[in-house]
């Protein structure tokens, strides 16, 4: 064979072999580790799946926070004013965590259809929605939009 | 007044980089020398007048002038001043204007240190440059102002700088990172530069690769300087999120790290050229890319400054003709200057190869997790996040993969090499790791199978990088070392490898050996980590220059001596009663420890995150290293001659350099 076209075979095999390892490991790792989000009325209606992570976004229910004396566990429910999902948590809330305020949990759902949190986000700032939470929440009566989307 | 006169200069900037686009483009086919001749100084009246704005801004944020819509948004009276000024940068209007302010500085950059170079292609590079500048300022005149006034609804004070962003991390980080992303540019304008001219030798990658080291070592020291932000000022104690944010100034990254490497070769050998401009092409749309993501609202992060769907579309549509069309050029000429030139299978490059490929390929792996989310929202098949799991699943293989070439690599022969060389010159550090890995990773921690691999492959890499460094010095065995063979480039080289290096085993040691605990804490109680006792002795309240903070005094001791006494804040900000955590860090070569303070619960107890984080600080060492081995390669005498001599290098003086070694 002509070098040439050696040194190019060998260069395009090195690429597909790579590239379909890649492809292969992108993949697994997409299978597993995707989250899927819902918004609180479709975890109510049994639409969200039990056995993987997913998240939950939508408000923070006014006077639902309970905390406990003893321990950092946590449980709220979270709301796009049409259902309610209870939401448990222990570990430290993020700074902006707060009663009526846009929250997206992570985590799964419990046989009692509660979410075990692994992970709460709350907004970076005063005025800034997470997008998937203000799209949940928009429409949905209750919440004055201008309020939602800055 | 003031606002308004950083509005005309804002346009005059605009007017100019028209100018610059057109007049000197088309002086380029004409070889109208006039015409050409207007380039340098056009990008000189780009960088006057965008200084002006910004400096104008500034002022108006400096005297709380709040009829500025972004100075009523982002700043207030009782700000620092030194805050007040980065609180430019703050935002999304006036970040846009630090964006173009650094781009005429690289202009200005190119046209006074390329006198080398041929009049047609300098006047080339700077209008694709100009041109990148108009679609930028234009971007900030129509959709995004930032003179826009408050009249007459005049507010008596500002809302304040979000207080995540009232740090000194902020007043560098976003300059860094911008003369990165923007210094990309360059290396892009030169490609499409080539590609018009159709010249594309080794004269014309050494002429790129020094502008290219240097962008591309100003964004590493802005990603360093945004993860070490994230570790001390989010309260978490992470290093990297895979936030699509960071991945956004992450993609740009791997690509340009290919780019540097082909480069090399381009320069030294002649080949790889087509590959090397389409890397310069990538590696700039990327990180328009980024500014896209970042810019346009569509994500959750801490970056994306709350924006209307009209920016997102503005610079979707630049994104579009910019990639499209410079894809389009290099569709049409790339084969005109494709190179013929052969190596051999077993030599630098083809180790080079696949630096380029693990890059790209890890480049790729990152767009497709940022992109997944918002392609599956876009066409409505629902809202999903990636994680941080499948990027660690995908990215870890790869640089795993990669660091057994990178440490052949240094010490390899371009054209042909052999096998039998390569094991002759590494086998002695291989052995000696294999034997000191497993030692080193139980004397410092438990014994741990991931930290040793890690630190094998590190000092694998380390040791071969530094042998090649010692060869280099003994050489001629006269007993003297000879100082004067390490030149910047080389040593720059070295830096850069044993930075990456020590990124990897800081890396895998954090991952591994991180111990975490929250807890609820009162006063007088105390908690182990790490073999760390934190005791809790008393809460205070302390008022700060705008904000009140919450503090807890630790005092932390080790085998009952007393090593510091650490006070995290919890500060709520007066102006917009945002509250922040503020962790206080004892900073150590091989280990950090890290309080930050949760919420209180009920009567003097408050939730309380510990944190022992083993050898977080080599990433950002190592990261360091990185940027400044990038920076340091382009003092290179090499780059330096064809400045001073004024002459155009000949193609053949080029190809003498590919051999010296």
């Amino acid at each position: 064979m002509h070098p040439l076209r050696k040194q190019r075979l060998y260069g395009v095999s090195l690429i597909v072999l790579l590239s379909s390892a890649a492809i292969g490991l992108v993949a697994f790792a997409l299978r597993d580790n995707i989250n899927l989000f819902y918004p609180p009325s479709e975890v109510a209606a049994g639409n969200a799946p039990a056995d993987r992570n997913i998240r939950l976004g939508g408000m923070v229910v006014e006077g639902s926070i309970e905390r406990s004396e003893t321990s950092l566990a946590t449980q709220f429910l979270v709301t796009d004013y049409e259902a309610s999902v209870s939401v448990r948590y222990t570990g430290i809330l993020p700074d902006l965590f707060a009663e009526g305020q846009g929250v997206v949990a992570e985590g799964r759902l419990n046989a009692s259809r509660e979410l075990i949190a692994t992970q709460i986000l709350a907004k970076h700032d005063e005025n800034y929605m997470p997008p998937e939470v203000a799209a949940a929440l928009e429409g949905k009566s209750s919440a004055p939009a201008d309020s939602l989307l800055p | 007044m003031i606002p308004e006169l950083g509005h005309i200069s804002l346009i005059i900037a605009f007017v100019l980089a028209i100018g610059l686009t057109v007049i000197p483009f088309w002086g380029s086919f004409r070889t109208n020398v006039a015409a050409m001749n207007l380039a340098p100084s056009l990008a000189v009246g780009i960088l006057v007048f965008t200084a002006t704005a910004f400096g104008l801004l500034a002022t108006s944020f400096l005297q709380d002038d709040f009829s500025v819509a972004v100075v009523a948004a982002n700043s207030n009276s009782l700000l620092p001043p030194i805050f007040k000024f980065s609180a430019l940068w703050g935002n999304h209007e006036g970040s846009l204007l630090l964006w173009v302010l650094i781009l005429s500085t690289w202009m200005t950059a190119v046209a006074f240190l390329s006198r080398g170079l041929p009049l047609t292609m300098i006047a080339r590079v700077l209008s694709v440059m100009g041109l990148i500048a108009v679609g930028f300022l234009a971007f900030s005149l129509l959709t995004s102002n930032p003179f826009e006034r408050l009249l007459p609804n005049t507010p008596l004070d500002g809302s304040d700088l979000n207080p995540l962003l009232q740090d000194p991390g902020l007043i560098i980080h976003p300059p860094l990172l911008y003369m990165g992303y923007v210094g990309l540019s360059v290396p892009f304008a030169f490609a499409i530069a080539a590609l018009i001219g159709g010249r594309l030798d080794a004269s014309w990658a050494r002429w790129s690769r020094p502008w290219t080291n240097v962008a591309w070592g100003f964004l590493t020291l802005g990603i360093m300087l945004g993860s070490w932000w994230a570790y001390y000022e989010l309260g978490w104690g992470g290093w990297w999120f895979w936030d699509p944010v960071e991945n956004a100034s992450f993609m740009p990254w791997l690509m340009g790290t290919a780019l540097v490497h082909s480069l090399a070769v381009t320069e030294k050998r002649g080949v790889f050229r087509s590959w090397t401009v389409l890397l310069a092409i990538f590696a700039f749309s990327l990180s328009l890319l980024g500014t896209f993501l970042v810019r346009s609202g569509v994500l959750t992060s801490v970056h994306a400054f709350a924006a209307d769907p009209e920016r997102g579309l503005f610079i979707l549509v630049f994104l579009a003709l910019v990639v499209g069309g410079s894809l389009l050029l290099y569709a049409l000429r790339a084969p005109a200057v494709a190179s013929r030139v052969e190596y051999n299978v077993i030599s630098r490059e083809s180790l080079l190869m696949v630096n380029n490929l693990v890059f790209t390929v890890a480049a790729t792996i990152v767009l497709l997790g940022t992109l997944f989310p918002l392609v599956m929202d876009a066409f409505s098949l629902g809202k999903y996040s990636v994680g941080p799991p499948y990027f660690n699943a995908v990215f870890v293989p790869l640089m795993a993969l990669l660091m057994p070439f990178m440490s052949i690599g240094p010490i390899s022969r371009w054209r042909q090499d052999s096998p039998r060389r390569w094991l002759h010159e590494l086998l002695v550090p291989a052995i000696a790791m294999a034997a000191l890995a497993p030692l080193l990773s139980m004397m410092l921690f438990d014994f741990n199978l991931w930290v040793a691999l890690a630190v094998l492959l590190a000092g694998w890499v380390t040791l071969g990088v530094l042998r090649d460094v010692w060869r280099r010095l003994a050489v001629g065995g006269s007993g003297g070392l000879q100082w004067q063979r390490l030149s910047p480039s080389f040593l720059g080289m070295t830096f850069a490898h044993i930075g990456f290096a020590a990124v990897v085993l800081g890396a895998v040691v954090v991952t591994q050996h991180s111990e975490e605990q929250d807890l609820r804490m009162t006063e007088g109680q105390s908690a182990e980590l790490g073999g760390y006792r934190f005791e809790m002795t008393h809460i205070s309240q302390e008022p700060g220059a705008n904000y009140v903070a919450d503090q807890a005094t630790f005092v932390v001791s080790y085998d009952d001596k007393i090593i510091a006494t650490l006070v995290p804040e919890k500060r709520r900000y007066l102006a917009s009663g945002q509250v922040m955590t503020e962790a206080a860090i004892d900073a150590g070569i091989l280990r950090d420890l890290y309080i930050a303070l949760g919420e209180p619960i009920g009567e003097r107890a408050w939730a309380v995150r510990l944190q022992y984080k083993p050898m977080v600080r080599w990433l950002w060492i190592g990261a360091f290293l990185i940027g400044f081995g990038a920076l340091l390669t382009s003092l290179d005498r090499r780059y330096r001659v064809q400045v001073v001599s004024g002459q155009e290098p000949s193609p053949v003086k080029g190809q003498g350099l590919g051999f010296a070694r």
